[in-house]
């Protein structure tokens, strides 16, 4: 082990001194950015070697607007809000759902569990708080496949799912064109297959190497990304062994786009981004909580000062917001990136001070 | 969140199936998965299979897991003792 670590570094150290320049790499997944911190890669890295947090914490990425909506689902008395634990300490414009301390909120494991309560409390509505990216999306599909084959009636989703590769398209297009490479996330792309970053590197030119999370991938993942950069390359790679196939899990995929369909939706710090959010599909809109409450998910301003909407760009790095470690720590977060376990902020003060 | 874990499938029953972690048993659904067989070891995510892993790389992640246990652990210590010290 010792030496393949050692062999990353040397190729990471001498790629980076023959380009010279600084480079920025981009990781689009929050199990990355934690795992970098906890095993402290960044030391291992050349000056000239900078690591951004992308986009890629589910929590951080939905927007204040969705956050908004929840809230006015869950004070009302005919609702049962099913929620995945990331999400409960999130705060939206009145706080967050942790602060209502209503009993109609509830933390579960998966979405058979939200589907589940359903079937238990027939007289109240069941919302399912479908965030997450690929991977956590044929869960949701799942769910309500079989809440249509069961007649669940009382069930629905607000889907916040979103689409990793058209987000790193609208970075790179709009936001910050100064990221070199990526470093695409392990288990998001075992559904999407590594195929999926062929836009990436094809239209932008930016090499995408997937890699799991454990220390020595990010380290090998990292010497393919400065290889390439080296020899002027863009091309898509894999270090996560097996279980990343080009063409990823074609049965997940299937069922996701059997029940969602891509819509413009809003991304904190990157807008509205066209087809890289997912609705339920017109047949299934029974399910689908905006249409059956009647609502709008209108997005909105994030809270004063919060300058998440840069760290997620890679524009900043967490300290350069003046509330870091101040107004703002994992006990009183002012914004996502300091809530969720897996945001930028809350592992640059965790780890990173 | 997009974290997932291995674990050993030890029985099926049509598309859904108990897994084994680290000891830890978990019912799971292999809806993504449908070829999956008892004993293989695959990847769960939020109740899910999302695919069939090797033998080998289950065992390196679940060593990693147990040094992660063990690393909070003391830092958690640690951190207590620097509160008391304070
Ligand atoms: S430190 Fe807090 S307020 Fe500043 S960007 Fe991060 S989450 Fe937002």
């Amino acid at each position: 082990m010792l030496e393949r670590i050692e062999q990353a570094r040397k190729t990471i150290h001498a790629s980076c001194e023959k380009v010279g320049r600084p480079i920025q790499v981009m990781e689009v997944c929050g199990t990355h950015t934690v795992s970098i911190f906890r095993h402290g890669i960044r030391t291992l890295l050349p000056e000239n070697l900078k690591m951004l947090s992308g986009p890629g914490c589910p929590v951080c990425v939905t927007d204040q607007g969705y956050i908004d909506v929840v809230m006015d689902l869950a004070r009302r008395d005919d609702t049962i809000i099913a929620t995945y634990g990331d999400m409960i300490r999130v705060p939206g414009k009145g706080g967050s759902l942790e602060s209502l301390h209503r009993n109609n909120i509830k933390v579960v494991l998966s979405t058979d569990d939200g589907l589940t309560l359903a079937k238990k409390h027939p007289d109240k509505i069941v919302v399912f708080v479908a965030v997450g990216f690929e991977t956590t999306t044929p869960p949701s599909a799942v769910a309500v496949m079989d809440g249509a084959r069961d007649g669940v009636d009382n069930f629905c989703i607000l889907s916040g799912h979103k689409l990793v590769v058209p987000a790193m398209q609208a970075l790179l297009g709009s936001k910050n064109d100064k990221i070199d490479a990526f470093l695409c996330p392990g288990h998001v792309s075992v559904i999407l297959g590594s195929d999926a970053y062929k836009p990436v590197v094809e239209e932008f030119k930016r090499p995408c190497v997937v890699a799991g999370f454990e220390g020595i991938q990010i380290l090998e993942g990292l010497a393919k990304i400065c290889e390439q950069i080296a020899a002027g390359t863009a091309e898509i790679d894999s270090v996560y062994g097996a279980a990343v196939t080009p063409q990823g899990n074609k049965v997940a995929w299937k069922i996701i786009t059997d029940m969602f369909e891509p819509c413009d939706g809003a991304w904190r710090g990157l807008g509205v981004i066209p087809s890289a959010t997912m609705k339920l599909k017109d047949q299934y809109k029974q399910f689908d909580a905006l249409h059956r409450f009647g609502i709008k998910e209108v997005p909105t301003e994030e809270p004063a000062g919060c300058r998440c909407g840069e760290v997620l760009c890679g524009l900043i790095d967490p300290p350069q917001c003046s509330m870091f470690g101040k107004k703002c720590t994992p006990d009183t977060p002012v914004g996502p990136c300091m809530v969720s376990t897996e945001g930028a902020c809350s592992a640059w003060y965790k780890y990173g001070r | 969140m997009c974290l997932a874990v291995p674990a050993r499938i030890i029985e099926k029953d049509g598309d859904r199936a108990v897994a084994d972690a680290m000891g830890n048993k978990w019912n799971i659904r292999i809806t993504l998965t449908p070829d999956i067989e008892v004993g293989d070891v695959v990847l769960i995510h939020a109740g899910y299979a999302i695919t069939k892993v090797d033998e080998e790389e289950a065992q390196k992640t679940w060593e990693l897991f147990e040094e992660i246990a063990h690393f909070e652990e003391e830092r958690l210590k640690a951190e207590q003792q620097g509160g008391d010290d304070a």
